[in-house]
């Protein structure tokens, strides 16, 4: 029995401190990030490549997914409103549900399956292939060459992505709302305007989608460079992507809303 | 993929991205009416703000002029004392009437001001003598039924 | 090596290294002269891949050191090891081309990195290289369009970019058929002798590569067990050299895994426990 309980707590002990080592090799790894981002700036074309693959290639599911969440948004926001008399508050609910927390949450979903784990798997094969390997003996530092682009890429896609993804929302909401329930259009968009604030709502939004894009950009590369070089160890360190930046992008997601929004 | 596709579509994807923060921004937020210009900061004593909160809007005549910037209670007078800030090419005479209003049945509240004939205006720090309090609708409902319940019990005399 | 004339250009002396406390390699000597194509062999696992990551600063020694022109690998800073790196060119087991780059842009890939050269010029250097290994029409192609032999001449040509002065291989014969082998192994000695470059080849592969080096290095458990000329070693009468030469099962090197008990003793208790 006793054996049973020191053993249980040994295998708890080695985790934790396994877990932490993991932490504080990420954070090692990140400020090597920060470090060797000079290539990825000064050779920008690196970076833009990178858009492509993150940002460009994640549109389609961002605009339909904005789409079908603000649809949706406006026809049970409506089904409640109107018991209540107050249909015309139905741009409000859309547009800040979407704008404070459904946008930047959401997209930051799709873009962790979407780009996170194809970020994961092609760092993460480029290891298994030695191309890291074979990048390093020809003096190129593959942090900055590899790395790094894929970092931002994401940084800067994120906010963007989000952004459409609201935009997106609000006009599904109109469409249901305004076009096919005929709620009206002059109170939609007045009331809309009247309630959502620039800074608090709309840039508080913006500054979260930022640090959910530095979140899942850095668990994506470090997943692919940490990941064992084998087929099956690829393939964890991408599911491994997209639950981690999933959960930490809901906890993030918290711990900003408390911050932002107390007092309103 | 050649290079020029490649720019080009991340071109319009930053494009497109920005346009949508613009929409948010400009259509959706309150950005073009926002109190960009410089304002000047006025107080009221109300005895009940109701659900009066801080960004809350400070109307006249239907036209937001200002944002409720603060909201504290003075424990002397206990009095709830709203801080406001007006842009600053809206003046106001000394004596206008600050009310708090809903719009709409359920909508949220606000500040709304009612002009008086004063030639002196409101500055920066001054304090708004003449407040009425929000309407709370419980007391209001309340009241409806007592003066309904004396009408009917009248009726049977 | 004792036939060595002049200074060598890589000098390894008493290296020694351990994954965490498990030793790989203990207490070896190597020259590879310069203008010289010198190969370490040795069974799988012996170490062998391991010493050319240590001369080429991937890992640190845990003891001894490794001089490439000079120069201690293990005590350059970074950037000084950079400076070395751009000096060697290093073939991958797989060839590990980018393979999100054609041919084309996989040799290109060092001079774009590493000089200003006009893009003009790089398509004539990148042309010829191609050319030395015969796959200049090739250069269209994606690594995922090669067969095996194909994207090792490729890697070659990416090796050689820069016209290094160390060429290292790393299983250069690995899964190649025997004409691609020999077209290979042809390369790597005219490859050589064309850059006046000097060149290691770690192989387990015999035959192929004693027809092209000029001296050799046997390696079994982290040790150099013997060293020679192709003629010496094929005239070797010592125990492991002409096991390994000649492919037999029985040998200084067992056939089975060391174990801790006896065959019978292990049936056994795996029974009672069962």
């Amino acid at each position: 029995m006793a054996s049973k309980l020191a053993e249980m707590l040994t295998n708890l002990g080695s985790r934790v401190t396994s877990a932490a080592w993991r932490l504080g090799f990420a954070s090692r790894f990140f400020l090597m990030i920060l470090m060797y981002s000079g290539t990825s700036l000064r050779r920008f074309h690196l970076t833009i490549r990178e858009i492509y693959f993150a940002g460009v290639l994640s549109l389609i599911i961002i605009l339909v997914s904005g789409l079908f969440v603000g649809m949706v948004l406006g026809l049970q926001g409506y089904d409640t409103l109107q018991r209540y008399g107050s249909a015309e508050a139905l741009g409000v609910l859309v547009s800040l549900s979407l704008v404070r927390e459904l946008g930047p949450v959401v997209s930051a979903l799709l873009f962790a399956s979407r780009a996170g784990s194809a970020i994961t798997a092609e760092i993460g094969l480029m290891k298994a292939t030695e191309q890291l390997s074979a990048m390093e003996m020809m003096a190129v530092n593959p942090i900055a060459r590899v790395v790094a682009p894929r970092f931002w890429a994401g940084v800067v896609s994120m906010p963007l992505l989000a952004a459409l993804f609201s935009a997106m929302g609000i006009f599904g909401g109109y469409l249901v709302g305004v076009k096919l329930i005929g709620v009206d259009e002059g109170s939609f968009w007045s009331q809309m305007q009247a309630s959502v604030d620039f800074r608090e709502d709309i840039i508080n939004g913006v500054i979260k989608s930022f640090v959910f894009g530095i979140i899942i950009s850095w668990i994506a590369v470090f997943e692919g460079y940490d990941s064992e070089p084998t087929a099956e160890g690829v393939s964890g360190a991408t599911t491994r992507t997209v639950v981690t930046s999933s959960l930490a992008v809901l906890a993030a997601d918290f711990i900003l809303t408390a911050f932002m929004f107390r007092g309103a | 993929m050649n290079r020029a596709t490649l720019d080009l579509w991340v071109g319009v994807f930053v494009a497109i991205g920005l346009g949508a923060l613009l929409f948010l921004a400009l259509k959706v937020g309150n950005l073009s009416s926002a109190t960009s210009g410089e304002t000047y900061r006025i107080e009221a004593k109300f005895d009940n703000i109701g659900g009066l909160k801080v960004r809350g809007a400070v109307k006249s005549a239907g036209v937001v002029v200002g944002r409720v910037s603060d909201i504290n209670f003075d424990t002397e007078s206990y009095l709830a004392v709203v801080t406001m800030k007006l842009e600053k090419r809206y003046k106001f005479p000394r004596d206008t009437f600050a009310t708090i209003n809903t719009s709409g049945l359920l909508g949220e509240q606000y500040v709304g001001m009612d002009a008086g004939g004063d030639s002196v205006m409101l500055k920066d720090g001054d304090v708004v003598q003449k407040t009425q309090s929000a309407i709370v609708l419980e007391k209001l409902i309340s009241q409806f039924l007592f003066s309904k319940a004396g009408e009917s019990g009248n009726d049977k005399k | 090596m004792p036939t060595s004339s002049g200074e060598s250009l890589v000098k390894i002396s008493n290296l020694s290294f351990a994954y965490d406390s498990r030793p790989v390699l203990t207490g070896i000597n190597m020259e590879i002269p310069r203008g010289k194509v010198v190969a370490i062999m040795g069974s799988s696992g012996c170490g062998k891949t391991t010493t050319l990551r240590l001369i080429g600063g991937q890992i640190k020694p845990t003891n001894g050191e490794v001089r490439v022109a000079g120069e201690v690998v293990h005590r350059l800073s970074s950037d000084g090891l950079y400076q070395l790196r751009r000096r060697m060119g290093m073939l991958f087991q797989f060839g590990a081309l980018f393979t999100d780059m054609s041919v084309y842009d996989n040799v290109a890939f060092q001079m774009r990195e590493h000089t200003d050269l006009s893009e003009e010029l790089i398509n004539d250097l990148v042309l010829m290289k191609l050319n030395a290994v015969g796959l200049r029409g090739a250069h269209a192609l994606m690594p995922s369009e090669l067969s095996g032999g194909m994207a090792r001449r490729v890697a070659l040509a990416r090796a050689i970019a820069l016209d290094p002065m160390l060429m290292m291989y790393d299983e250069p014969f690995a899964g190649l058929d025997p004409i691609t082998m020999g077209i290979v192994g042809d390369l790597i000695r005219k490859l050589n002798d064309a850059l006046g470059a000097s060149s290691i080849i770690v192989t387990h592969d015999v035959q192929e590569s004693l027809k092209i080096v000029d001296y050799v290095y046997f390696v079994s458990a982290g040790k150099v067990v013997a060293e020679g000329t192709p003629d010496e070693i094929k005239a070797s009468r010592a125990d492991y050299v002409h096991q390994f030469v000649w492919g037999e099962i029985e040998g200084p090197v067992p056939f089975h895994y060391p174990s801790s008990q006896s065959y019978g003793d292990e049936i056994m208790t795996h029974s009672v426990e069962a």
